[in-house]
């Protein structure tokens, strides 16, 4: 571990005077910091996919490096000032809002034990970054993370659970320091009826969408499916063939699925299944192997709805489906929940798609598909409620770590006269007037005639 | 504060108020354009045919001159509602995005949508405007809310409880007075967004409550917004417009007002000379006896502010002004020159009627001067120098700016209003209060056709090379990749 408590205030006065340099200013600094990182990401290619594999069992994927690239293209266009227009009276005016960017932001991620292999990246990471004091990585637990909220930060930028938001955001409060929150929920699944083909590529996407981020361990991760009870059966038989087509049947020669990440987790992922009622609603799998830490695809048909397994957010591969009379209900089942970071609609009735957009609250929706919408960086990606508040990616993460200042530059003329004391009736007349752009009643008043013409003003 | 079962009831009747409010949200009567509108103009309706009562009220509360109140705060809030009538459809609009290849074939779109039931938590100093502009944003994104109006400022607060009871939807919008009892029962509520304008202390404790729920917070907050003042300037004119954004807006009792002036030491005299000229000219020789010259809140605040006049550290230093006037709760316009950065009136925001001048060797040092205090509301630069003015600007962290001028930053609606650091978070006026008090929800729509196969497990060299291609957006990698290369 690098940092240590002690080095901790020396690193975060380290980071205050690199910024108060305004060396972290320029965009060639943060094309330079840019451009590392993605040299970071091709030199180091094959030890990340190693230290995901070893964290978590995962397979590789080129996301971070795709934010880069656009970040690096658009990063100029996002830095510069903004001209608003203006209608007030006021002449030569110009007005602008400029990017101001914070100077010093913590981005906490939720504690997971690293790996040696997950060490030893970090520190080439770092070391890789053009001005290491400007750029740092800490690690460690809890207790290093208390230790950092406790410092003044800019900014802090979390991702993780609600429980430990609060905790981040009421330490945050004490220095009136602005929180980026990107929590979780059970995200669900809206599955209306359709033919064919289609509804194959839906039961995919579903598939894919639950055990292919992480096995479930994942924010925007399918948590459960609402569907209409006549429709159950086959969408169980479908899932469990795409199961086995995609992962394989045996829990110990599973295949292109990420493994639990530790004990912990995998004991509460257990936990879930034991509750009255929940076994039993098993239809398939529900085999674990705690040694390689690893749960098969776990399909549940109407587990019990006070059950912990549909009270909290899985965080497994564990998927509850729930059926309904009519699929209609799904929009007040999820209303009566937390709102959940996003809704996956697979629907092409029109109607309840605008019902789905109208009358439920959630991070995001997407129809037809799942967690696709992360790789979009033109759509910003954030949560609501207790699924979190702030959002990112594409410019949006620019300017959340960004302040717009608002800036109006005048000239010395011309000069508004009634706007000094002492104040008159003729003043206040004027600025009514000149308020309301009525130039007519300027020139009345101006001309000594506007009591001749003016309407008895009365309420 | 009352004894114990007047704050239980106080408690009972609050949470009642979130539930009533909770359960007419939810059945989407604040979401329709309709309803926005009509409240919208009854919003409208109530400044306009009230003006002499709210001009009453803002004078019984602050003894505030009409062309203030009127300006500030009357025409604020009725140009913010005729603004957001005019602009509603066009705010409420979803916005469309492209979509990458990564997801073709799709569509994106960026749907507003409301928050749900939201508290507005105001001031004193403008307590028809602060009250009020938030709530405009507030209703226009189609949410529910409850305003708490500052008890400090009661002819207002009652006003506006009676007007806003009787001309706008009771079911969907309520006004709850009180103090410290009502807005602690308040805070225990749990809201879609809290609005709060006033001091950081108070930002904290409010900010700390909305930790519980996961409710995002705007907070309007202040600070000492420094006005730095260089030479080869139009200083007549220079010293009216701080004048007018100081003395004229309040007594200097509000966030944004010059809060102390930063200047070369040989300009300083010339400095004072204009700004003693001007104020004359304004509020005549004696101004405790002008009309147009707001009095002090209440005795709290007078005592606060004499008590920095009467700092041993700033004995000498008052070159104008200095009166007051305790019946009448009256300082007069003050200048002190040349004072000491450890004296009081250099370390806490002023909010009144005082104005200290710090002098530098070279005008270029106000900007290191600036940086070693927290991040203030508004920062100000009277100047003709090109190079100054940007450095300025590039240099000083505040809210918001403005050069050759105090505080009409506030009057456009396209420039977004809120602070940085210590000064506060988030911002509105305009369209930005309609983001305020919005979700701004991306929805992704796709079809069917074009399923790649290569997201899919089991997973293989093949499709790794593929995703990554299309990750890239780079064709001639996509290309490649399909043919096997």
């Amino acid at each position: 571990m690098e940092e240590g408590f002690e080095g901790l205030s020396q690193s975060l006065s380290g980071l205050k005077r690199t910024f108060r340099s305004g060396k972290t200013r320029g965009v060639e600094w943060r094309k330079a910091q840019l451009r590392a990182l993605l040299k970071f990401l091709a030199e180091n290619e094959a030890q990340i996919f190693e230290a995901l594999k070893q964290d978590l069992g995962k397979h590789p994927i080129g996301v971070v490096k795709k934010s880069a690239d656009h970040a690096l293209l658009h990063i100029q266009k996002w830095m510069a000032p903004k001209r608003a227009n203006y209608h007030y009276f006021c002449f030569h005016q110009e007005l602008k809002y400029c990017q101001n960017h914070w100077a010093l932001y913590l981005y906490l991620d939720p504690g997971i034990s690293p790996s040696h292999q997950h060490a030893r990246l970090c520190l080439n990471a770092q070391s890789l970054f053009i001005w290491t004091s400007a750029v740092k990585v800490i690690e460690g637990g809890s207790d290093v993370a208390e230790q950092l909220l406790q410092q003044r930060w800019d900014k802090i930028f979390f991702t993780g659970s609600p429980r430990v938001g609060r905790i981040i955001m009421s330490a945050a409060a004490k220095h009136l320091t602005p929180v980026t929150l990107e929590l979780g929920g059970k995200c669900p699944v809206i599955l209306d009826s359709f033919s064919g083909s289609d509804f194959k590529v839906a039961v995919k996407r579903i598939a894919g969408g639950k055990w292919g981020p992480c096995a479930g361990q994942a924010c925007i991760g399918i948590d459960y499916v609402l569907v209409q009870q006549n429709l159950a059966p086959v969408l169980v038989e479908s899932l469990k063939s795409c199961i086995k087509k995609f992962y394989g049947e045996n829990v110990k020669t599973l295949q292109s699925i990420c493994r639990i990440v530790n004990k912990h987790h995998f004991d509460r992922i257990r936990n879930l299944l034991e509750e009255p009622g929940v076994a039993a609603s098993i239809v398939y799998g529900g085999s674990m192997d705690q040694d390689n830490l690893m749960i098969e695809p776990t399909i549940l048909l109407d587990p019990p709805l006070d059950a912990q397994i549909m009270t909290e957010e899985i965080f497994g591969p564990l998927l509850p489906i729930v059926t309904l009379d009519k699929i209609e209900e799904s929009i007040d089942f999820i209303n009566e929940r937390p709102k959940p970071l996003a809704i996956y609609a697979f629907t092409k009735n029109k109607k309840l798609k605008d019902q789905i957009l109208q009358e439920t609250s959630s991070g995001s929706v997407t129809f037809n598909d799942a967690i696709i919408q992360f790789i979009c960086d033109t759509l910003p990606f954030g949560g609501i409620g207790q699924s979190g508040f702030g959002r990112y990616h594409g410019k949006y993460s620019f300017d959340t770590f960004s302040h717009e200042k608002a800036v109006l530059h005048r000239t010395f003329f011309p000069e508004f006269e009634p706007r000094y004391p002492p104040w008159n009736d003729f003043k206040l007349d004027f600025i009514r007037l000149a308020y309301n752009l009525d130039y007519v009643g300027l020139l009345l008043l101006l001309l000594g005639l506007r009591r001749i013409f003016t309407p008895n003003r009365s309420r | 504060m009352a004894p114990g079962p007047v704050v239980d009831r106080t408690a009972q009747n609050v949470e009642r108020v979130s539930q009533d409010l909770r359960s007419v949200y939810s059945s989407g009567k604040t979401k329709s354009v309709e309803w926005r509108v009509s409240q919208l103009k009854s919003l409208l309706r109530i400044t306009t045919h009230y003006e002499k009562d709210i001009l009453e009220a803002l004078r019984s509360d602050l003894n505030k001159p009409e062309l203030e109140a009127f300006s500030h705060e009357v025409y604020g809030v009725s140009s913010s509602c005729e603004l957001a009538l005019k602009e509603l459809h066009r705010w409420m609009m979803p916005e469309k995005v492209k979509t990458s290849m990564i997801n073709f074939p799709s569509t994106g779109e960026i749907v507003s949508e409301p928050l749900g039931v939201v508290l507005v938590i105001s001031t004193w100093n403008y307590p028809f405007k602060l009250s009020l502009d938030p709530v405009i944003g507030a209703i226009a994104a189609g949410n529910a809310v409850v305003l708490k109006p500052s008890e400090v400022a009661p002819a207002t607060s009652s006003l506006m409880s009676n007007l806003l009871g009787e001309y706008m939807d009771p079911s969907a919008v309520k006004v709850v007075e009180g103090g410290v009892p009502e807005t602690t029962a308040l805070l225990e509520q749990k809201w879609d967004k809290i609005f709060y304008t006033g001091n950081s202390k108070i930002g904290r404790i409010i900010l700390t409550a909305a930790a519980k729920h996961l409710t995002p917070v705007v907070l309007e907050l202040g600070g000492k917004c420094p006005v730095v003042v260089d030479s080869n300037i139009d200083l007549k004119v220079a010293a009216r417009r701080i004048i007018s954004g100081k003395w004229a807006c309040n007594s200097g009792q509000t966030c944004v007002s010059p809060d102390y002036i930063v200047t070369t030491k040989e300009y300083a005299l010339k400095l004072v000379d204009a700004l003693s000229c001007e104020l004359e000219n304004f509020y005549g020789k004696d101004p405790l006896l002008s009309n147009d010259l707001s009095s002090i809140i209440n005795s709290r605040h007078f005592d606060r502010l004499t008590k920095l006049l009467d700092d041993e550290k700033v004995s000498g230093k008052v070159v104008i002004g200095g009166q007051r006037d305790r019946d009448k709760l009256k300082i007069a316009p003050t200048v002190l020159l040349d004072v000491s950065q450890d004296s009081l009136v250099m370390n806490e925001e002023i909010f009144g009627p005082l104005l200290p001048i710090v002098t530098v060797a070279k005008i270029e040092e106000s900007i290191g001067l600036i940086n070693t205090k927290e991040k203030p509301l508004a920062a100000y630069m009277f100047t003709n120098d090109k190079k100054l003015k940007e450095e300025f600007i590039r240099s000083v962290s505040a809210g918001g700016m403005c050069i050759n001028e105090i505080a009409l930053h506030l009057a456009e609606h396209t420039l977004p209003f809120g602070g940085v650091g210590e000064s506060g978070m988030g911002a509105y006026h305009g369209k930005f209060s309609f983001d305020a008090f919005s979700h701004k929800k991306p929805v992704l729509q796709r079809g069917f056709n074009g399923d790649v196969a290569a997201r899919y497990p089991p997973y293989t060299p093949w499709k790794l090379k593929f995703l990554k291609a299309m990750l890239s957006g780079n064709i001639l990698s996509i290309l490649r990749a399909l043919i096997g290369w």
